[in-house]
């Protein structure tokens, strides 16, 4: 064997050991997550009701890979539950006037009855986070916007007011500012004259947190998760459970799905 | 026939004033009610999270489309070669930007933040048509003011029809703009039909006439110019016509909606409902706004009659103004069907129709604009010469001399 061929031959070796090594280290990490995962998955579905993966950085804009949205169990959903409505004005501060017809809702709770059989379903109503969302293509400033990872917003800088997104969004998810705001939280700003709506709890969602509602439901109705992610939890059940759009035939490819509707 | 001369009004009467001072409280009173509902916040009006569009949009939306009707009467003689409406064309295009400036004051006004209307004007979602009437709007000032110039000034009539048709091609695209305003609203039942542009284009012809007739013939009795019977029996004629088109789209359209099982819900609730909607289309748009307009218009009886001729052009904007309130309250007041087959109940009004009762300030916000349009007119009239000296047959019907 030539000097070179000798060379070239060790050379070999070591790409071979750097390679075996490289494999284990995938192994490692791949044995690491799974344990990690079953670690979690023994701990108990209330780990994942509470936090996402990971939070995002400050700097880091959105990922369009992400699709955050909700579950909705309505089936769990127990008469005379309000406490996901309680939780979400809770977090945003959104108490009323004492005037109904003006005061905000970003989620409320529906009681459905079928005509023909009676039968009754309760579910929890909220922006659906539309994929092709109305509400951003009425907006003549472009203040409505969604963020690639699906949650629709309103730019409190831009909104003027016109609530031309009221009349387009087909769930009636948008309240308009009726009145002078006080008492607002950093993290939800508000503003007479402005149009708002769930945020889907952006502040939380960014910081790995999850929605207040979701947080809130005791009977954890309401499931939050990255639809896009074929592990997360939410699409695991949304691939062997049934589940629905409202109002599908609009195809706006929405954000918020139901079960038991 | 001979040339046009055209005069600007005397405007020293006191009639004059005392008009202009009524008009000025009046556009003095929609402001101040401006300001109480944007410094209260709009919870002192009727509209609410239901209503999210009340009275001044009603007001608004009327102008605007008026506003592009106003035009037709420059557009008949510009585009369309009927010479015997030429010498109204400068009050035309007048009333075109006057009503246009009404429906622009009371809409903004509406808005929540006013104050953010350069915002409105600089930052364009271009998928949004509210973003493209803003263009609309803008141009629509920008091109009926060349058009005016070019009809004023002698040594630019050469391009008067030049700019008379891109106005008139300009106007098509601002009623499109309008109508679609609700044509595009997939998510309420009255809504979501191609067929509203359309609608709102010959509505436009309609209400844009009718202010225009209420302004011409007061402006010649009072001020004791000649009105020719020619004249008035066209226009009455043409009023008469562009009613009966609005008829026609006013029935295919609720015909439309009765064919599919789906719309019989809100078709019942506008048509045959215990509300004020259904009072509104039969007595305040059928009879008022249709039936009698129709009768005066073409019953031999009322020919040429000034008066009548007034009346009925009042009639058209009451019907109008009912048509308009049908529209933009009545659909959003009808339950948006959310969830098929089930009764829906909870804290936001789902699944129930809702009520709405205009306040004193959406009203007096409303009447501003109008009253706003119709000072600028006058204001005009008396600065600048848009009125002929005389419209009598002999300046005006081109078969006068034949005729004898």
């Amino acid at each position: 064997m030539s000097n070179e061929q000798q060379t070239h031959s060790k050379n070999k070796t070591q790409d071979n050991t750097q390679d075996n090594n490289k494999i284990d280290n995938y192994r490692r990490k791949l044995l690491g997550g799974s344990a990690a995962l079953a670690g979690a998955a023994a701990l108990g579905p209330g780990v994942f009701f509470t936090s996402i993966a990971r939070a995002k950085p400050d700097a880091e804009p959105a990922s369009s890979e992400v699709r955050w949205g909700f579950l909705i169990d309505t089936n769990k959903c127990v008469d005379n539950c309000d406490k996901c409505v309680t939780a979400c004005n809770d977090e945003f501060n959104l108490t009323g006037f004492g005037r109904p017809e003006t005061d905000a809702q970003w989620i409320r709770t529906v009681t459905l009855r079928d005509k023909k059989t009676g039968h009754t379903t309760k579910l929890p109503l909220m922006c659906q986070h539309c994929a092709h969302p109305p509400c951003v293509d009425v907006c003549p400033t472009g203040a409505s916007f969604k963020r690639p990872d699906g949650i629709v917003l309103v730019d409190k800088h831009t909104c003027i007011g016109c609530r031309y997104c009221m009349i387009a969004c087909p769930y009636k998810a948008r309240s308009f500012v009726h009145e002078t705001i006080e008492n607002q939280k950093e993290y939800g700003p508000r503003g007479k004259g402005t149009v708002e709506s769930c945020t889907l709890c952006v502040h939380r969602v960014d910081k790995g947190e999850i929605p207040a509602c979701a947080e809130a439901c005791p009977e954890k109705a309401i499931l939050f998760g990255n639809m896009n992610d074929a592990n997360s939890d939410i699409a695991r059940r949304m691939a062997s459970t049934a589940s629905t759009e409202i109002r599908g035939d609009l195809r706006l490819d929405l954000g918020v799905r139901y079960q038991g509707i | 026939m001979k040339p046009t001369t055209f005069r600007e009004i005397t405007g020293n009467s006191k009639g004059y004033y005392i008009l202009l001072a009524l008009l000025g409280l009046t556009i003095a009173a929609g402001l101040g009610s401006a300001w109480y509902m944007e410094h209260n916040g709009h919870w002192v009006t009727g509209m609410n999270n239901q209503i999210i569009w009340g009275m001044p949009h009603v007001f608004a939306v009327f102008l605007i489309v008026a506003a592009s009707g106003a035009l037709n009467v420059a557009s008949m003689s510009s585009v369309f070669g009927k010479t015997s409406y030429k010498p109204l064309a400068p009050l035309s295009g007048l009333m075109a930007i006057t009503l246009l400036t009404g429906g622009l004051m009371v809409l903004v006004l509406d808005l929540g933040r006013p104050d953010r209307l350069i915002v409105a004007m600089t930052t364009y979602n271009f998928k949004s048509i509210f973003a493209w009437n803003m263009i609309l709007y803008n141009g629509f000032f920008l091109i009926v003011g060349v058009y005016l110039w070019t009809m004023m000034q002698r040594n630019l009539n050469k391009y008067s029809k030049t700019a008379g048709f891109f106005a008139f091609l300009w106007r098509l695209a601002l009623t499109t703009g309008t109508g679609s305003i609700f044509g595009f609203i997939v998510a309420r039942q009255f809504y979501d039909a191609a067929i509203m542009a359309p609608m709102f284009i010959v509505m436009s012809f309609a209400f844009g006439l009718a202010f225009f007739l209420i302004f011409l013939l007061a402006t010649y009795q009072w001020t004791g110019r000649e009105i020719g019977c020619y004249l008035i029996n066209r226009l009455q004629k043409l009023l008469g016509l562009f009613v009966a088109a609005v008829l026609l789209f006013v029935v295919t359209f609720h015909l439309t909606n009765l064919y599919a099982t789906q719309h019989h819900g809100v078709e019942d609730f506008i048509l045959s409902g215990d509300n004020i909607y259904s009072g509104l289309f039969w007595v305040g748009y059928i009879l008022l706004g249709t039936i009698f307009p129709l009768i005066i218009c073409y019953a031999p009886a009322f020919r040429a009659s000034m008066g009548w001729t007034t009346a009925a052009a009042i009639l058209v904007i009451a019907g109008g103004l009912s048509q308009m309130y049908i529209i933009i309250i009545g659909g959003q007041a009808f339950p948006m069907d959310l969830f098929p087959g089930k009764e829906v109940s909870s804290s936001f009004y789902d699944g129930v129709i809702v009520t709405y009762s205009p306040t004193a300030p959406e009203v007096m916000l409303g009447l501003g604009g109008v009253a706003l349009a119709f000072a600028a007119t006058l204001f005009a009239v008396k600065i600048l010469r848009f009125l002929p000296l005389s419209l009598a047959d002999a300046k005006i019907n081109p078969h006068h001399s034949v005729q004898g």
